[in-house]
């Protein structure tokens, strides 16, 4: 599928030549002077094309680094942030297996060279209520999904977040049933919306937002981006993901952002945007809904929320 | 006995008292006012006037236990003070939930208390805590006579596991912190059922 015109779609053109090149050859340098590893850090720069992008003001990266749900850490949103610095994620490989055809282990820096990556700002609603905009790097999932030929079973995809409690302080306590899982239907996960971030504002994705490698689907509420993947795995039947496991009323499979369909607990229908004072209307899809309603066409969605 | 306190070494317990009352909200203002309440500072303001709140409601129901066994009765007159700040935090909790987060969208928050479980059982724990912040002056003990305020006041045995169970409510996942509440409130409603026993066994038939 193409993505057809794009109103809220700002600057299609690549990056200055002069940017590129210039990390180009900071890489380069770096490299030469046996200090490669050193480009795998975080703050590392990467390289990437500017991709299908809001107009909207990026939030701050101060607030998208130290404001996160990621419960393998802790439970509070600083927790993230500040507890996550005992977490390797490098060296890292993921296991893209079921049904496909030529299943495949890969190590993320394979990853990194093997995709082309773009940079593309997209708005993130936490089903919480609030909201962010943020400049992710990253390739479309579908192209990785195609390297390993998914067959006619591929129905749905499962997305494994890591184990790993000598790392994450809060896989030390059953908050939800490790290892996290997330899924989406294959159409969903062929979208070309659907997007495999490995950086964020340019840089190497940060601990505390899923590094090395997390899923980013901008019109379902953020819980569905899996952080830290080490497995996608091609199955015939809906994967059990984790919220959905722990309150299955509160966290349907779909988890569409719906303005029209409230959290049992809470109203959906406005969000805060981090920075800004009033709440603002919630956007069916997130806003995403000229490019995605299509996939939900019949299907009644106050059912499969 | 303990020796009695000079007035001004009282008048100075008192201001401590007082102080470490108002010391968190003042925290929390500084904080607002240096922009250091981190990415979501309305929710930040929100849930610690809540947390400060249910703790000074149970800072409360900590005194009557501890004048006893510590064997200090004059305690006991902390105790308006402290339920009185834990009434302004719950207060500025409402206020802040419907001036900054609903801005003052009354239909919205009506449709939150009928709706939502965790806004009802926190706005009914406010309302009960209404009469017993107007009726907390000498005056009303007297116009009330003693007994009867004090059943008045026992409506605080409601309130807080109400406070609890709306914490409880909210949470996503991890229901340990509103659960110690719990337990910690649990605990001292044990001593209270110990004392009472203890006493009628002491008080011949
Ligand atoms: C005795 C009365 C109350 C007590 C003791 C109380 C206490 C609390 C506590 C402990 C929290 C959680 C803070 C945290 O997560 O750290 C909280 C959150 C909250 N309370 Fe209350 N509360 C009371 C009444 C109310 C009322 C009357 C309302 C509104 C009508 C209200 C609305 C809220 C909201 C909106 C939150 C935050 C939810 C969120 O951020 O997701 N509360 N409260």
């Amino acid at each position: 599928m193409l993505i057809r015109h794009a109103p809220d779609l700002t600057d299609n053109d690549v990056t200055d030549p002069g940017v590129y090149l210039q990390r180009r050859t900071l890489m380069a340098g770096l490299a030469g002077l046996g200090l490669a590893g050193f480009a795998g850090q975080a703050n590392a720069a990467l390289t990437y094309t500017k991709g299908f992008s809001t107009t909207e003001k990026p939030t701050p990266r101060k607030d998208v680094t130290t404001y996160n749900n990621f419960y393998e850490f802790g439970v509070d949103k600083g927790d993230p942030a500040e507890k996550s610095d005992r977490f390797k994620p490098r060296p890292w490989t993921v296991r893209i297996d079921g049904a496909c055809e030529a299943p495949r282990t890969v190590g993320i820096e394979d990853l990194i060279a093997g995709n082309k990556l773009e940079e593309r700002i997209y708005r993130m609603r936490c089903v919480e209520g609030w909201s962010m905009v943020i400049p992710w790097v990253g390739f479309p999932l579908k192209d990785l999904l195609a390297s390993v030929k998914p067959t006619s079973k591929a129905k749905y995809v499962a997305f494994e977040t890591v184990r790993r409690p000598s790392e994450m302080p809060g896989q030390g306590w059953n908050t939800l049933d490790w290892p996290y899982v997330e899924g989406l239907r294959i159409d969903e996960a062929m979208h070309p919306l659907t997007l495999m971030a490995v950086g964020l504002y340019g840089d190497v994705l940060p601990n505390q937002n899923g590094a090395p490698l997390r899923l980013v689907v901008p019109w379902k509420y953020g819980f569905k981006g899996g952080k830290s993947i080490v497995r996608i795995t091609l199955t015939e039947k809906p994967p059990a993901t984790a919220w959905n496991k722990l309150a299955p009323r509160e966290y349907g499979f779909y988890a569409n952002v719906n303005p029209a369909v409230d959290h049992p607990r809470w109203s959906q229908a406005t969000e805060r945007r981090l920075g800004e004072f009033r709440r603002r209307e919630t956007l069916p899809f997130n806003g995403y809904g000229e490019w995605v309603a299509d996939l939900y066409r019949g299907m009644d969605l106050k059912r499969f929320y | 006995m303990s020796k009695r306190l000079s007035k001004t070494q009282d008048n100075a317990v008192y201001a401590g008292v007082w102080l470490a009352c108002f010391a968190p909200l003042a925290w929390l203002a500084w904080r607002g006012f240096s922009g250091d309440l981190g990415a979501n500072p309305i929710e930040t303001l929100i849930r610690q006037l809540g947390v400060w709140g249910l703790r000074l409601l149970l800072v409360g129901l900590v005194i009557t236990p501890a004048a006893r066994i510590l064997r200090k009765p004059r305690l006991v007159r902390f105790r308006r003070t402290i339920g009185l700040f834990a009434f302004a935090y719950v207060t500025l909790h409402l206020f802040s939930y419907i001036g900054i987060d609903l801005f003052f969208d009354f239909g919205q928050l009506w449709k939150d208390i009928l709706k939502r479980p965790f806004i009802t059982l926190g706005m009914l724990a406010f309302v009960l805590l209404i009469p017993l912040a107007v009726t907390s002056t000498n005056g009303w003990v007297i116009r009330m006579g003693r007994a009867a305020w004090q059943r008045l006041h026992w409506l605080i045995y409601l309130i807080v596991p109400l406070g609890v169970a709306h914490y409880y409510l909210l949470v996503k996942a991890d229901h340990r912190p509103p659960l110690v509440y719990g337990a910690v409130f649990l605990a001292l409603m044990g001593w209270r059922v110990w004392e009472l026993r203890k006493r009628a066994q002491q008080t011949p038939a």
